[in-house]
């Protein structure tokens, strides 16, 4: 795949889901600490999300920064909007934004998404589907 | 290998007015978290906040400052 055609990629992955997060590693492994407490903020608010994994190929995170401006993953999408990374996230959700962007009320038991396993045969681009 | 006092006064000298506190969240000189107070930042929404700050670092950041955590406001 050409750094275009990862750019197009991205692109339209953003676009195609109303919340992505573009990660290190999946949502039920996440390879990064920072990724690992954006995916808990999510898992928490209870809204499903997409993900695609940035480490198959280094070229998804070169082209993602060059596309948002944003130098550091995670990165949160929303509707198409970069929303922030781990640390935005994370504000985010203790002050209720994170919920009230996503239109769900804050609830103490939200429950956790039952993520998607990883679609075969998209690489390097996967997206771990959880919008069912 | 960048000190959290090189990041506090780049930090300062790239952004009039700005303080901030830097603290080296591993001791290993590449995972950082600042907190950056800025009157600048007033008008400027919380992505744009972070992104003048990660732009003081360009591509050091996830380079050999692996992570830049951080934390900004206006006041």
């Amino acid at each position: 795949m050409s750094e275009n055609a990862i750019r197009d990629a991205i692109h339209e992955a953003i676009g195609e889901h109303e919340v992505i997060l573009f990660m290190k590693g999946t949502p039920e492994q996440p390879m990064c600490g920072f990724s690992a407490r954006t995916v808990a903020a999510l898992d928490a608010v209870g809204h499903e999300f997409a993900a695609v994994d940035i480490l198959p190929d280094p070229r998804i995170r070169q082209e993602l920064s060059a596309l948002s401006n944003w130098p550091t993953i995670p990165q949160l999408f929303v509707r198409g909007e970069l929303v922030g990374g781990c640390d935005i996230i994370t504000e985010m959700y203790e002050s209720g934004e994170l919920a009230e962007l996503l239109g769900v009320k804050p609830s103490a038991d939200a429950p956790a998404q039952a993520p998607a396993g990883v679609q075969p045969g998209a690489a390097p681009l996967q997206i771990d589907n959880n919008l069912n | 290998m960048p000190s959290t006092e090189d990041l506090k006064q780049r930090i300062e000298a790239a952004i009039p007015g700005a303080r901030a506190d830097v603290t080296d969240l591993t001791g290993g000189g590449d995972h950082f978290r600042a907190t950056v107070v800025a009157a600048q930042f007033s008008d400027l929404s919380r992505i744009e906040q972070h992104r003048r700050v990660y732009g003081v670092f360009g591509a050091e950041i996830g380079g050999p400052i692996h992570a830049l955590s951080l934390e900004t406001r206006a006041e």
